[in-house]
């Protein structure tokens, strides 16, 4: 199998990312069309033998940052809701409904390790290779990370998620 | 028995995603059953762990979208480039020939872009005004069921089903249709012979969208459960079901439409 095919095979994978990452479909989907469009554009500069994956979440990873450092430029009403962040900080047990809005209001580089490693399963080493930081940084954004959610999510318990079929 | 060795929290986060060696495992396990509330936490981050992939891996059985299978790269791959070239004519035949019979650039089964979460709110809001009717609960009653599928699925642009819900002791009271974020939307209703009622709120979403979890939201004393199956995102809502019978009534319904 070719780089091309591998690539094309990792495009479910993308988008679970993606979708966790920036919520709805139609912007998670314009993210994953982007990072392809870059990838096959960049693909003569992968590594025949590295790891693929972790170049294409790299290729992701940088996309996203330059869309979002893009849209804050343009509107100073899409920063990442810096009311809630706040909360979140204060560490308070804020009232979410719905995990993916608790995802949602992590902030958005604590969001990436924990998604990488929890869907991806990505080794932390892998994590801090593709998001290009140190594992120590790779750990401790983990740990706070889940440290947030579980606060977030506590006296939740009544509405954690159920999955039929 | 010495008493267990305190591990680091990088050895807790890595115990939390089974990545640490068997050793390891025991050291930490034994010191755990010493601090319950460390304990507690761990479990919780594994919780975690399965609540999000629950959330996202069907995302893996989604239908790629076309706009991303699009081919770029050489070689053998003209079959894909011709598919997608075909199914580009096909998609402008189709546009234009729905876009001249509606006199209008976009038809009624128009992409809902907005997330489900909007559509769960909207649905809590149509059922708080709309269920404590007592003399307009809906615009087309029950006894006209027929006429009432044919006109709002004329008007969603996709075929829209009345879920029978006897088996869960609710009768169907009619339908109405309701403006939606993205196009017209409609709402079905129930009762219980004491007079409980739940909503249906059915919109069209995009073709080849299929996402089959269940999700759950309380809004205002609303609990909606709801869902993208095929061509129709659905809201169950209701305002005094307790969330497990809301969800048997909405697992009746996914059934019913598969």
């Amino acid at each position: 199998m070719n780089e091309a095919e591998r690539l094309v095979e990792l495009i479910p994978r993308l988008r679970r990312y993606a979708r966790a990452l920036v919520g709805d479909r139609a912007t998670a989907d314009d993210l994953v069309q982007d990072t392809l469009e870059r990838a096959w554009a960049k693909l003569h500069l992968y590594r025949r033998g590295t790891d693929l994956r972790a170049w294409l979440f790299t290729v992701m990873h940088n996309v996203h940052v330059n869309r979002v450092r893009a849209a804050r430029a343009t509107d100073p009403l899409e920063e990442e809701m810096p009311e809630l962040a706040q909360r979140a900080s204060q560490g308070d047990a804020l009232l979410v409904r719905d995990l993916d809005r608790a995802i949602a209001r992590l902030p958005s580089e604590q969001r990436a390790v924990l998604l990488l490693v929890t869907l991806e399963e990505m080794s932390y080493e892998t994590v801090a290779r593709t998001l290009e930081i140190p594992i120590g940084t790779v750990m401790s954004r983990l740990s706070r990370a889940r440290e947030k959610l579980r606060a977030m999510m506590l006296g939740q318990g009544a509405t954690r998620l159920k999955v039929v079929k | 028995m010495s008493e267990a060795r305190q591990p680091g929290e990088g050895e807790l986060q890595a115990y939390a995603d089974d990545r640490v060696d068997p050793e390891q495992k025991a050291t930490i396990d034994r010191w755990l059953a010493e601090h319950p509330d460390e304990a507690a936490r761990i479990e919780e981050y594994r919780k975690l762990g399965n609540d999000l992939r629950a959330l996202y891996d069907p995302v893996l059985e989604e239908r790629v979208p076309a706009r991303l299978t699009r081919p770029v790269g050489g070689g053998r791959r003209w079959l894909p480039v011709a598919l997608a070239a075909l199914w580009l004519v096909l998609g402008i035949a189709i546009g234009a020939v729905s876009g001249w019979q509606l006199h209008e650039w976009r038809s009624p089964a128009a992409v809902t872009m907005d997330s489900p979460a909007v559509m769960a709110r909207r649905a809590a809001l149509a059922h708080a005004t709309y269920s404590p009717e007592v003399r307009h609960p809906v615009e087309v009653g029950a006894d006209q069921e027929q006429h009432l599928v044919t006109w709002l699925s004329k008007r969603l642009g996709t075929k829209v089903r009345v879920p029978r819900l006897d088996e869960a002791g609710m009768s169907f009271v009619g339908g109405r249709l309701l403006p939606g974020e993205s196009g017209p939307v409609a709402q079905f209703m129930y009762q219980t012979p004491a007079g409980r009622r739940i909503t249906l709120y059915v919109r069209a979403e995009a073709r080849g969208q299929r996402e089959t979890a269940f999700r759950y939201s309380r809004e205002n004393n609303v609990g909606v459960f709801y869902w993208i199956d095929r061509d129709c995102g659905y809201a169950l809502a209701s305002g005094d079901l307790s969330k497990d019978e809301l969800q048997r009534v909405a697992t009746l319904i996914y059934k019913q439409f598969e």
